[in-house]
């Protein structure tokens, strides 16, 4: 596979549009679902990307999100509940040439498949990981999930859900991610740009993607997403600057001395005290703080890349160890040698 | 040490010789067993061993549960078990006799080390009265042997701590035990050099140990003669001693070099498999890519994405772990790619017997996930013959395009024997014939690429790994249109997947070789229709019953599904079957299922292979022949 991955590396990559990259199966998510535009928003956003559809694989486990890779004009494989990150672990530990792409949902990587997703990213397996939060089950049409919030009346939970969510930032930056994003299925450009910084990270990517059902949670985000509240309730996290909404920059993010973040009014702490937000420090404590500062989608809420740091990629690290063992056994194994490798004796004839 | 053995002193011959080796978990009894065992098959005898160990890395020392045995078969002619019962026992400790002695041939020869003989050993093991002065052990020759004092005494001076210097006695009897059999020492020597070169106090405690005990044989006046078993007639050529993890392990390097494809194992450690996993870590620079999941699902879901990758995915486990991957073996068998799927069988239900052999896993291969599901399943017979069926597994994953179940299990995993080292160029070309263009037309005629277009012949449906531009395809385990592989949910068509996918595993009968029947003379009224591991059990009991002047054959099958083509009409041929598994009688049913015909299970489920006597009396009982104690003519191979 390596020599077909060099010899399309030579020739230029093809100039394409978003329609090549969408395939000809009929898209069927629920009329006015959140999936159609983070659909949208990926095959908009790989014609920029410079890379090939045929090097390019989404890989999904089950759930409504899942039935991404059906609607990719690419390699795609729709597998099984939870498992999405596993089988694209050993495909991108295999295929270094690849894009690998897994596309889940809160209940296929945050509940069935947890070990999975946080194992992929302490590995730091080469994978650009979308998780498509709606705080729902929507498959299954309508049971919690484990981003429910508490008290949430659900079919599976008529006197309200008992259990504490996950905050999947949180999560993720507790299991050695080393990229961590949050973008909503509201703003596209966001969405392009988000994806667009997970892809070129070497190494694997988290992104949440707050992600509307209209059937079984509708509005769940509105309150920050909705075009009128954004300027109010999403704090955008942008490398090197200072961290402040509202709609003339009038609230901020500061860092105590405790270790914690606040939001303040930039008036009456001044401007100079904000905190300037380091996606690159190696030390995951600012991001998971600042991962923690909102508590739901009700309350203020940071959107952006929370951390983008280096790390080896394992796929690469395998073909150094295998390179590795080459070199010092001299060359490529040979089998009739390693037969022959252990005490033998011969037996001559008669 | 050859000029010492005067006339009076020749060793006596023997034709073959059983020695089991117990003793706490922590006295090294493996290790000496295969010390022992690699001097033997060096000398050329044939020989064929048993581990047989408990779970627990160190029970309580000096009890029944921490007994550690390892069985050896030597002899001078081909053998095909580890023998039913040791002739000679070497006991550690207490517990280590007391566990053995109902499993000895009578007039065994018994050594024990005496200054493990105390009361509280005693007492530890179970036995009120101390069996070496009661009289009890009166059926055999017991021989004392103060093994821990001598072997502290000899490293005194060796600047080794005297509690280091005790843990080296398992070498003092292998040393013994070394001379009783006039095995050469300097092949154990060269070993202890090697191994233990960067602890020279360890190598010169092991030296001295081994030393002593090899000169306590000859000069202690103990023993009335040594003995030797002289080489075995084997084929001629080069040979290994190998166990089935090793083999399995190389049989699937082999596959990944014939194949021209990357070996990718996914797989999560669990005992008997997990050597496979440690073995292929080691060979990197045969392209051999190994990575310990998080747990067994992601084992076999990463070897299931390699291989959609083009690489050779494989996964190895035991019972437990099968139970995690069947969902992912669905998958595979929806997606219709190739992976191998190593079960090294193990006692179950749940956790079970891990460390003890057991063929209950048939079933679960055959029917262990939902829907139709379909799968090749291939069986290992002897532990080198583990490595041909790797072989045969991933030709079969290849060239089908499915999931296949490689059986073993504990016994062979961990059992050896010699191997006749194969030429690499007969070994079976595998040929991975990967997709590269368009193979339809779309209803417009423009070429097209089907990905479940099926090649007429083997019902295979093409391999088109990512990385080839028009060939861009979406697969999962949702029910595909047949032909272009989009998602259907019309049940005509679902119906015709489920025969097509059937029809695809059934097809593979045409594409293996049909069942050979040992039957001498053709006219026997008895058959006796095994798998896997109790090939050497039964084809044991097989010669003794013919070294009766009696009648009977034998099928050993390496293919559990399909069934060779011919099986049905091989089983009609015979009075009797008789299937003996370490089961409740799997085989049996599947062959009354299938064949309808009066199968009988003989079976045994007690973490042991078959004894070839067990098997021989139930032979000899279906042929209405009264069991006698001892084969006619004192002297059958096992």
């Amino acid at each position: 596979m390596t020599d077909t991955a060099l010899t399309n590396g030579a020739v230029p990559v093809p100039v394409t549009t978003r329609k090549d990259w969408s395939s000809d199966q009929e898209v069927r998510w629920c009329p006015g679902c959140g999936d159609y535009s983070i659909l949208a928003a990926v095959q908009m956003a790989l014609p920029d990307f410079g890379v090939r559809r045929e090097n390019t694989v989404f890989v999904s486990g089950i759930g409504c999100a899942a039935r991404f890779p059906y609607y990719m004009n690419t390699y795609g494989m729709h597998s099984i509940h939870g498992r999405a990150p596993a089988i694209a672990t050993g495909l991108a530990a295999s295929r270094p040439d690849l894009d690998v792409w897994v596309i889940t949902g809160d209940g296929d990587s945050l509940s069935i498949g947890g070990n999975h997703l946080i194992h992929a990213l302490r590995r730091n397996i080469n994978i650009t990981i979308l998780l498509f939060n709606n705080q729902i089950y929507g498959l299954t049409k309508g049971q919690y999930s484990p981003t429910s919030e508490v008290a949430k009346v659900t079919k599976s939970t008529p006197f309200g859900s008992l259990e504490q969510p996950f905050n999947p930032l949180s999560l993720a930056l507790g299991a050695e991610a080393t990229f961590v994003a949050r973008t909503h299925d509201m703003d596209r450009k966001h969405m392009i740009e988000t994806f667009r910084r997970a892809h070129e990270h070497r190494g694997a990517s988290f992104v949440e993607i707050y992600q509307n059902c209209n059937v079984f949670n509708d509005g769940a985000f509105e309150g920050i997403t909705g075009k009128d509240n954004r300027a109010e309730m999403l704090i955008p996290l942008e490398h090197g600057q200072p961290v402040r909404f509202g709609a003339e920059g009038e609230h901020g993010v500061v860092l105590r001395s405790d270790g914690t973040v606040h939001i303040v009014d930039v008036a009456e702490v001044g401007e100079e005290h904000l905190l300037v937000h380091d996606a690159r420090r190696e030390n995951p404590g600012l991001a998971f703080q600042l991962s923690r500062l909102s508590r739901g989608p009700f309350e203020p809420t940071p959107i952006g890349v929370f951390r983008d740091v280096e790390r080896p990629e394992y796929g690469q690290q395998m073909a150094d160890q295998m390179a590795m063992a080459e070199s010092r056994r001299g060359g490529p194994g040979d089998l009739a040698s390693l037969l022959r490798s252990g005490s033998t004796w011969t037996v001559g004839a008669g | 040490m050859s000029d010492t053995t005067t006339d009076e002193h020749a060793p006596h011959t023997l034709d073959r010789v059983v020695i089991r080796f117990a003793g706490d978990s922590g006295d090294g009894m493996q290790l000496t067993g295969d010390r022992f065992t690699t001097s033997s098959a060096l000398l050329g005898n044939d020989i064929a061993t048993f581990p047989d160990f408990p779970a627990e890395i160190r029970a309580p020392a000096g009890t029944l549960a921490g007994v550690s045995a390892f069985q050896v078969h030597i002899s001078d002619h081909d053998i095909l078990t580890p023998g039913d019962a040791p002739n000679v026992l070497v006991a550690m400790n207490p517990a280590a006799l007391r566990a053995n002695t109902g499993i000895l041939s009578p007039g065994a020869i018994v050594i024990v080390n005496v200054d493990a003989f105390d009361e509280r050993s005693l007492a530890k093991a179970g036995y009120e009265a101390n069996p070496l002065t009661d009289g009890s052990l009166s059926a055999y020759t017991v021989y004392e042997v103060p093994m821990t004092s001598i072997t502290t005494e000899v490293s005194k001076d060796a600047g080794v701590k005297p509690r280091d210097a005790e843990r080296s006695k398992n070498f003092f009897a292998l040393g013994l035990i070394s001379w009783l059999y006039t095995r050469p020492i300097e092949p154990t020597l060269a070993w202890i050099d090697e191994r233990f070169g960067g602890k020279p106090l360890v190598r010169e405690a092991n030296v001295r140990a081994f030393k002593a005990g090899y000169h306590f044989g000859e000069t202690a006046e103990l023993f009335e003669s040594s003995y030797e078993v002289r080489p075995a007639k084997l084929e001629p050529g080069e040979y290994a001693n190998i166990t089935g993890n090793i083999a399995t392990a190389w049989g699937l390097i082999a596959a990944s070099v014939r194949s021209g494809l990357p070996l990718f194992l996914g797989t999560y450690p669990i005992t008997p498999a997990s050597d496979i996993l440690h073995e292929l870590s080691k060979h990197k620079h045969f392209g051999v890519r190994t990575f310990q999941a998080e747990d067994e699902i992601a084992g076999i879901g990463a070897a299931l994405g390699a291989s959609f990758g083009g690489l050779l995915g494989v996964t190895t486990t035991s019972g437990p772990g099968v139970d995690l991957k069947s969902e992912t073996m669905g998958l595979a068998i929806s997606l219709e790619l190739p992976l191998v799927i190593v079960d090294v069988q193990r006692g179950g239900p749940s956790t079970g017997l891990p460390t003890k052999t057991e063929q209950a896993d048939l079933l679960h291969a055959m029917y262990g996930r939902h829907g139709e599901a379909p799968l090749p399943i291939v069986a290992a017979k002897t532990p080198a013959h583990c490595f041909d069926a790797a072989i045969e597994a991933v030709r079969l994953a290849v060239t089908y395009r499915t999931p296949v179940m490689l059986l073993t299990d504990g016994y062979l995993a961990n059992g050896t024997e010699p191997w006749l080292i194969p030429d690499v160029d007969t070994l079976p070309a595998i040929e991975p014939a990967f997709a590269t263009g368009p193979n339809a037309e779309g209803p417009d005629g423009t070429p097209r690429f089907e990905p479940y277009r099926r090649d007429e012949r083997t019902l295979a449906r093409p391999w088109a790994p990512p990385g080839v531009a028009g060939l861009e395809h979406r697969v999962g385990g949702l029910e595909k249109a047949d032909g272009t592989g989009s998602v259907s949910y019309d049940g005509v068509n679902h119906e015709r997947m489920v025969h097509l996918r059937a029809a695809k595993i059934a097809g593979i009968a045409r594409d293996i070789p049909p069942v050979e029947v040992d039957d001498e003379g053709g006219d026997a009224e008895v058959l006796v229709v095994g798998w896997g591991s109790t090939y050497g059990a039964i084809a044991a009991a097989v010669r003794r019953v013919r070294a009766r002047g009696l009648k009977v054959a034998h099928v050993h099958l390496v293919h559990l599904n399909p069934f060779p083509a011919n099986l049905g009409e091989v089983l009609a041929r015979y009075r009797t079957v008789l299937v003996p598994e370490i089961n409740m009688g799997q085989l049996s049913r599947l062959l009354r299922a299938e064949f309808l015909v009066p199968a009988e299970s003989v079976s045994k489920v007690q973490g042991v292979p078959f004894r070839a006597a067990e098997l021989e009396a139930i032979v000899l009982d279906r042929l209405g022949v009264t069991v006698a104690a001892a084969p006619s003519d004192g002297k059958v191979s096992d």
